[in-house]
């Protein structure tokens, strides 16, 4: 084997390779075999590292120079300066939130300083296209362990004692779930892997599958020992080929080497897995839904009970666990329960992964020990809200979560204590918002999205969640009423209790949550018409102010409607009866005197 | 996978390769490789370094590149940081006595005097 000195790791998730980093990663080696490196310096190619939105991200070890924004043409100079002569190139360092500390290495910035890293460990650190990488850094270890050493009993007691809580959405207890599961009778058992990852804004199970598949692939194999199956499924999304395509490197390194297959360390325990494509409707992440996609059927939920860990797959009883879940079951067998309990709070052990978004300064993937508060995340990790705005809310869940106010930005993030605040945790999607953001319009955003989604199985979540996104239509376009409000309610508590599935059970949370946070705000676009945020469209007016204009007639020769009149050289006047708000007259206004409001 | 034995030779194996991705305690070899330095033979010493290193399977030995260490006249310098212990900085060097460095020093723990800046200015 090569003795490398340096290690240039170029990030080669989603987000990045979408900015070019394959392109930079091909010029990177050219460069080095140019410059007669390519003995001592090894390029890897690794998954996210996080920091999605300063990509193509490129670290170069031991130094741990965290280069961000790198284009093509700047591969030169790192090849040159930095792994040529040994100096770090400055201007191309990640500069964090603020511009005046310039960071050096990975581990002082501040983005990074603040996290635990438990199921992200391996990413962005180890090639996933590369087995040994993984077992260099423990891989496989625990499957080893289990193997050798362990019941199955003993392995359910760990992950109970653990109190890993599954990361899917729900907060299940994974031991108790794994209990049942090896406690169903049945000939044949299943174990299911949930990346289908349907909530709009997260993408955390993307990049672990990027970034460390075999972690996985190693936690399924576990799981396969301990409830009794010997046939895994990944079930992931078509749209995720870069994840799809490491998996498939993934299981049949793992295969060859032994790990998956027969006889795994000599014990008579068998297991193998198979990838199975999901054409990526939100509804098929839901347990049953996603059964019965697997077995070829339309992807459509069906009532519980029975439970998955009784009649799941074919019939047979089934693990289902989300891939953050499986990525935290490696390190707490080979660390024990009590390291694991000793991160987190209480009721809610461990980290949990978030994917940071909206108007946030460093949008990306934060893993935070639980406990952690929204303002350390929001503030300490995410660098607050851009362009000195103020912060409004946090919209935690997804689709079927709510929203969190200022007021409650110290609250310590867990399942119990988003859930008590109207939200919930969901499977980690964090959107921030500032004063620009209408509330009225975010709830009928998810509602918009619900209503896409719906399967369409039973009436409440198919007619009930159309007639509330009709009503926040109406109110957004100016023409709600005081008792579309009460509508609102009615309706969403009725579907609810009603309907079949989480889907929509949970589809009226982001209406109630901003209801009951932010009732004024449906009142001021009820009542008087006006948004506060200034967002809505329908609810604002152009005004020419009379001060500025100088009767240039500019705007009245560009209005499509004829709505503008006035004299020359004297201020003009808009018809907002006429004015159909296309928005020309102020594009073209020389002197700014046409304003939104 | 038979056993965890035969896991865990292939972890010694790959472990070697990531560990430079890792805080590590152990021993940093650092080599001067700014212009003057590579113009007055840095590059083999770095290249004989890193050999050897990789000869005698040393773990946590990382050989690594600095820029301008301030005295060019007595480049090519080689530092050498060991865990405990002050920094010695070598001068002058060439392939036959990073060879030597290796042996004495890195694995026998015995500072080689005589190449060192102490030495030389003395
Ligand atoms: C509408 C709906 C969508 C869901 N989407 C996902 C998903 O994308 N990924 C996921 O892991 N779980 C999703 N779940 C939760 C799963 O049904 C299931 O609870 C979870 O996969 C169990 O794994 P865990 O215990 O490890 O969290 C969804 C649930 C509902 C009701
Ligand atoms: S609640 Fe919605 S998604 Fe769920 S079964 Fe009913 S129609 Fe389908
Ligand atoms: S917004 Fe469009 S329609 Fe309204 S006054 Fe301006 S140009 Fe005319
Ligand atoms: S374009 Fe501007 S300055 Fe000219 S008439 Fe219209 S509002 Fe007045
Ligand atoms: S994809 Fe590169 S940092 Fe996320
Ligand atoms: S460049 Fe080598 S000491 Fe200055």
């Amino acid at each position: 084997m090569d003795f490398y000195r340096a290690h240039v790791l170029i990030c080669g998730g989603t987000g990045c390779t979408s900015s070019k980093s394959d392109q930079i990663e091909e010029k990177m080696k050219q460069k080095i075999e140019e410059a007669g490196l390519d003995k001592e310096v090894m390029v890897v190619r690794t998954g996210c590292f996080g920091l999605c939105e300063a990509g193509p991200i490129v670290v170069v070890y031991p130094e741990g120079a965290f280069y961000s924004h790198v284009g093509l043409e700047d591969v030169d100079e790192i090849v040159q300066e930095h792994l040529l002569k040994g100096r770090i190139v400055k201007h191309l360092l990640y500069k964090g939130a603020k511009e005046e500390d310039i960071i050096k290495s990975v581990n002082e910035v501040n983005f990074y300083k603040k996290q635990t890293r438990i199921a992200l460990k391996n990413c962005g650190v180890i090639n996933p296209e590369d087995i040994n990488e993984y077992i260099a850094v423990d891989g496989y270890m625990a499957l080893g362990k289990v193997l050798t050493e362990m019941t199955p009993t003993e392995i359910i007691d760990v992950i109970k004692e653990s109190g890993l809580r599954g990361r899917g959405g729900g907060g299940f207890p994974t031991g108790l779930k794994w209990n049942f599961c090896a406690q169903a009778q049945g000939d044949q058992k299943y174990v299911i892997c949930n990346a289908d990852e349907g909530d709009p804004g997260a993408f955390m199970d993307r990049s672990i599958l990027e970034g460390d598949p075999h972690c996985v692939i190693e936690a399924m194999a576990i799981a396969g020992y301990a409830i009794g199956a010997d046939q895994g499924f990944i079930y992931v999304r078509a749209e995720y080929p870069i994840a799809v395509q490491r998996l498939e490197i993934a299981i049949n390194q793992a295969r060859e080497k032994g790990l998956l297959g027969k006889n795994i360390f000599s014990s008579d325990f068998n297991f193998d897995i198979e990838i199975r494509l999901g054409a990526g409707a939100f509804v098929c992440g839901e347990e049953t839904a996603l059964i019965a996609s697997i077995e070829g059927e339309r992807g459509m939920s069906r009532n519980k009970p029975p439970y998955p860990a009784n009649k799941g797959l074919w019939g047979k009883p089934t693990l289902i666990n989300n891939v953050e879940t499986y990525a935290n079951i490696t390190k707490i067998i080979n660390k024990g329960p009590k390291w694991f309990r000793s991160i987190g709070t209480e009721k809610s052990p461990g980290t949990k992964v978030f994917a940071l978004g909206g108007k946030i300064n460093n949008t990306g993937l934060v893993e935070i020990p639980m406990g952690t508060t929204l303002r350390e995340v929001i503030f300490d990790i995410g660098g607050g809200i851009p362009n000195g705005k103020k912060f409004k809310a946090v919209q935690t869940g997804g689709p079927s979560g709510g929203c969190i106010t200022a007021d409650y930005l110290d609250t310590p993030i867990d399942y119990d204590s988003l859930t008590a605040l109207g939200s919930m945790m969901g499977s980690g999607g964090m959107i921030v918002m500032d004063e620009d953001n209408c509330m009225v319009d975010i709830a009928r955003f998810f509602l918009d999205f619900t209503v896409e989604e719906s399967c369409g199985k039973c009436t409440p979540c198919r007619i009930g969640t159309k007639r509330m996104l009709e009503i926040l239509e109406k109110i957004t376009s100016g023409k709600g009423e005081l008792k579309d409000i009460e509508k609102l309610e009615k309706l969403a508590a009725n579907i609810k209790t009603s309907a079949l599935c989480g889907l929509g059970q949970t589809a009226p949370n982001p209406v109630l949550s901003t209801l009951h946070y932010f009732r004024d705000e449906y009142e001021a676009h009820v009542i008087d018409k006006k948004c506060p945020a200034g967002n809505c469209k329908a609810l604002l007016a152009y005004n020419i102010q009379e001060d500025i204009c100088k009767g240039c007639t500019l705007c009245a020769k560009n209005c499509p409607v004829g709505a503008i009149s006035g004299e020359a050289k004297k201020p003009h006047s808009i018809d907002q009866d006429k004015c159909i708000k296309c928005g020309a007259c102020m594009e073209k206004c020389p002197f700014n005197a046409i304003k939104l409001g | 996978m038979k056993s965890l034995e035969e896991l865990k030779k292939i972890r010694e194996e790959a472990k070697k390769k990531v560990q430079l991705r890792h805080d590590s305690d152990g021993t940093r070899i650092v080599v001067g490789m700014a212009t003057c330095g590579i113009s007055a033979g840095a590059r083999p010493v770095l290249m004989t370094l890193l050999e050897e290193v990789n000869k005698r399977n040393l773990s946590n030995v990382m050989v690594n590149q600095t820029g301008c260490i301030g005295v060019c006249r007595l480049e090519p310098i080689v530092e050498v940081y060991r865990p405990g212990e002050e920094k010695v900085t070598y001068v002058h060097m060439d392939s036959e006595k990073a060879k030597r460095v290796i042996t004495e020093h890195i694995v026998n723990g015995n500072v080689v005097t005589e190449y060192t800046v102490g030495a030389y200015e003395k």
